[in-house]
């Protein structure tokens, strides 16, 4: 049985949330299904750690569906780049349902929710699978479950709050062009070498050279996955459903959504194409480097001057995704390594955040703005002990997951001669704390404007003191995010560098 | 459309017809073009054409809601089901190589019940669709 489950793991991390999905949505029992969702996201976590071990002893698997043998069928690779994302979102499903226990019969109704954990389930499935999968249609093809499901959780919204309908029409269309863009990208390229499986694409491309239909197939591939990833002028999307979603979706695709989506670009631009191609450099020198550093200002300008926490804290999402592309787009293996350490602490810190977030406006029962903010720290200490404790991670104070990453991106950028870039990231850094001090201050020195009594339930804080728990642990023992980060960079760059 | 004797009657008459061409389709994918999806569809279309003339409360009554969310995880369990138990003999997910007693017959078997599989759950998914669409105005009016 071990050995059927070892051999199998690369299908199994996606296998076990899809397959579950269809049977949770078949259980009436509330609490069951929630029982059954959280007990499938920990098998699935299992799976993962126990794949993150199998890669290390042999570098990469590579799984062949059906026994199709690759280029031909499908291949499912993991790798040690692909292994890192992989984690990630098992344990942030993990950890998002555990929250989900009170938070969402709270927001939906109740014959909804076992819908509700099937549609969850089905969004981490194809996460999982965007991030497994070596053969660019089945990528397509999980970008489509994962964008459909979270585009159908974000709607669920709309049973308390009737913008979330219009959220999720706006993710729905935009999701929609940016899988199209893609699979145009996909066709095209196809077109020109015969192949889907990404490897194979990548041997073949390198053997072609200045085709103009390889540049436009190119262009559509990156065009569309920085539209999923909500890289700064295509980022639209992202506030209004992280904003509206139901809070606990809220924490699951706040912090694994757009995850799987930069790795897959970083994959497309690193391992499909190849880094020493003009066609590459110039994309990130000339597009994705600038872009990013606009992401950083603007996404946290526009956090200073929001009013409504949740989108507050999605804007500044939008300039961190700005770190990890700027990272990715530095180019060396450094900063790419760098990119993967923030691509993992930032979806530790924006978990957490939300669920800070999230868990003040349940026991408020109102929409969380700043002004509803005022004097919640003192009605609730460990929540607002865990939410200042991952702003200090969000803003990179030293002994905290957050600090680590800003170190790392800064002193790749220092190495590749961009200390203009450093002083960049500090000043952008540094802004950062103007949104997060102002909540901070409504929730600890404004006074409540009437007398709060509330409880806090261990239910919903367990979850959020273990993610701050691995936001202070990854802050004080790094070695594992970033060893694995640095064999990432060096797998996908590989030697020219 | 009840009260309409043509509709009515070809509406019964045609039903039985719709539904075995689904299944010839259905089946003959195996050696020429069908398959789950188009059977799935011609099925599912039998079940509208019987909601459609004699409306939805009767059609829900022939075909209710919890068969017919039952019946659309069903196809995707049996899909993978296949996968899976072609992992527990010892091969890959879903080959189907393992599942008879030659790779022929294994094979055969495979595709028979993947696609059997993939014709269930288009079926109903295309039932669900419809009901949810037209039964459009009266569950947005219960909200909690």
């Amino acid at each position: 049985m071990i050995d059927i489950i070892i051999k199998n793991l690369p299908i199994l991390v996606v296998l076990t949330p899809l397959m579950m999905s269809l049977i949770v949505v078949l259980i009436s029992n509330n609490f069951l299904s929630w029982l059954l969702t959280l007990f499938t996201t920990l098998i699935t976590f299992i799976f993962s750690l126990l794949l993150y071990q199998e890669v290390y002893l042999h570098t990469a698997i590579s799984y062949a569906l059906g026994n199709w043998v690759p280029p031909l069928g499908i291949e499912y690779l993991i790798d040690k780049v692909s292994i890192i994302p992989i984690i990630i979102i098992a344990l942030i499903s993990f950890l998002a349902t555990f929250f989900a226990s009170k938070i969402m019969p709270a927001e939906i109704n109740n014959s909804s929710i076992s819908k509700v954990y099937s549609l969850w389930l089905l969004a981490i499935a194809g996460l999982i699978g965007l991030v497994t999968t070596g053969d660019a249609f089945n990528l397509f093809v999980f970008l489509e479950i994962s964008s459909l499901a979270s585009v159908a959780l974000v709607a669920m919204g709309g049973q308390k709050d009737k913008q979330a309908l219009v959220a999720a029409y706006n993710y729905l269309i935009l999701g929609a062009i940016g899988a199209t863009f893609y699979v145009i990208g996909v066709g095209l390229l196809y077109g020109i070498t015969g192949t889907l499986n990404l490897a194979d694409l990548s041997n073949r491309i390198a053997e072609i050279s200045d085709n103009k239909a390889l540049i436009a197939g190119f262009g559509f591939m990156v065009i569309g996955i920085m539209l999923k990833a909500a890289v700064f002028p295509l980022h639209i999307w992202l506030p209004r459903a992280y904003a509206y979603a139901p809070s606990a979706v809220s924490v699951l695709l706040a912090a694994t959504a757009t995850k799987a989506s930069l790795y897959i670009l970083a994959r497309i631009l690193f391992s499909v194409f190849d880094i020493s191609d003009n066609l590459v450099t110039y994309t990130l020198q000339y597009i994705i480097l600038p872009l990013s550093i606009l992401a950083m200002f603007a996404g946290t300008i526009m956090a200073i001057y929001e009013k409504d926490i949740k989108r507050l804290l999605a804007h500044s999402s939008i300039a961190q995704i700005g770190y990890i592309t700027l990272a990715f787009a530095i180019g060396t293996k450094a900063s790419v390594a760098a990119g993967f350490i923030h691509l993992f602490n930032h979806a530790l810190i924006k978990g957490a955040l939300f669920m800070a977030i999230t868990s003040m406006g349940f026991y408020i029962n109102k929409r969380i703005t700043i002004n509803n903010l005022s004097g919640l720290g003192r009605a609730m200490p460990i929540t607002f002990v865990c939410f200042v404790i991952c702003s200090l991670s969000l803003a990179g104070i030293p002994l905290t997951a957050g600090f680590i990453s800003k170190l790392y991106i800064i002193k790749a950028s220092i190495s590749a001669d961009g200390i203009w870039i450093a002083f960049l990231i500090l000043a952008s850094s540094a802004l950062s704390v103007v949104y997060l001090w102002k909540m901070i201050e409504a929730l600890w020195f404004h006074e409540s404007p009437k007398v709060l009594n509330i409880k806090e339930k261990p239910e919903i804080y367990i979850a959020l003191l273990m993610i701050t728990f691995l936001n202070i642990y990854f802050g004080l023992d790094a070695s594992i995010v970033v060893n694995s980060s640095f064999e990432a960079a060096n797998q996908l760059l590989g030697v020219q560098k | 459309m009840d009260k309409n004797p043509i509709l009515r009657i070809a509406t019964k008459i045609l039903f039985a017809p719709i539904i075995l061409f689904g299944l010839y389709v259905q089946f003959h994918g195996d050696f020429g073009p069908g398959g789950g999806f188009q059977a799935g569809v011609i099925v599912a279309s039998a079940f509208i054409l019987y909601a459609i003339v004699f409306g939805l409360e009767k059609g829900k009554e022939l075909f209710p809601l919890n068969i017919n969310l039952f019946l659309l995880a069903l196809g995707g369990i049996l899909y993978g089901g296949v996968g899976i138990v072609s992992m527990l003999l010892g091969d890959e997910f879903l080959s189907y190589n393992v599942l008879g007693s030659s790779k022929q017959a294994g094979q055969h078997i495979g595709i028979l019940l993947v696609e059997f599989g993939v014709g269930l759950t288009v079926s109903n998914v295309m039932i669900a669709l419809f009901y949810a669409f037209v039964d459009f105005k009266s569950s947005n009016g219960e909200t909690k």
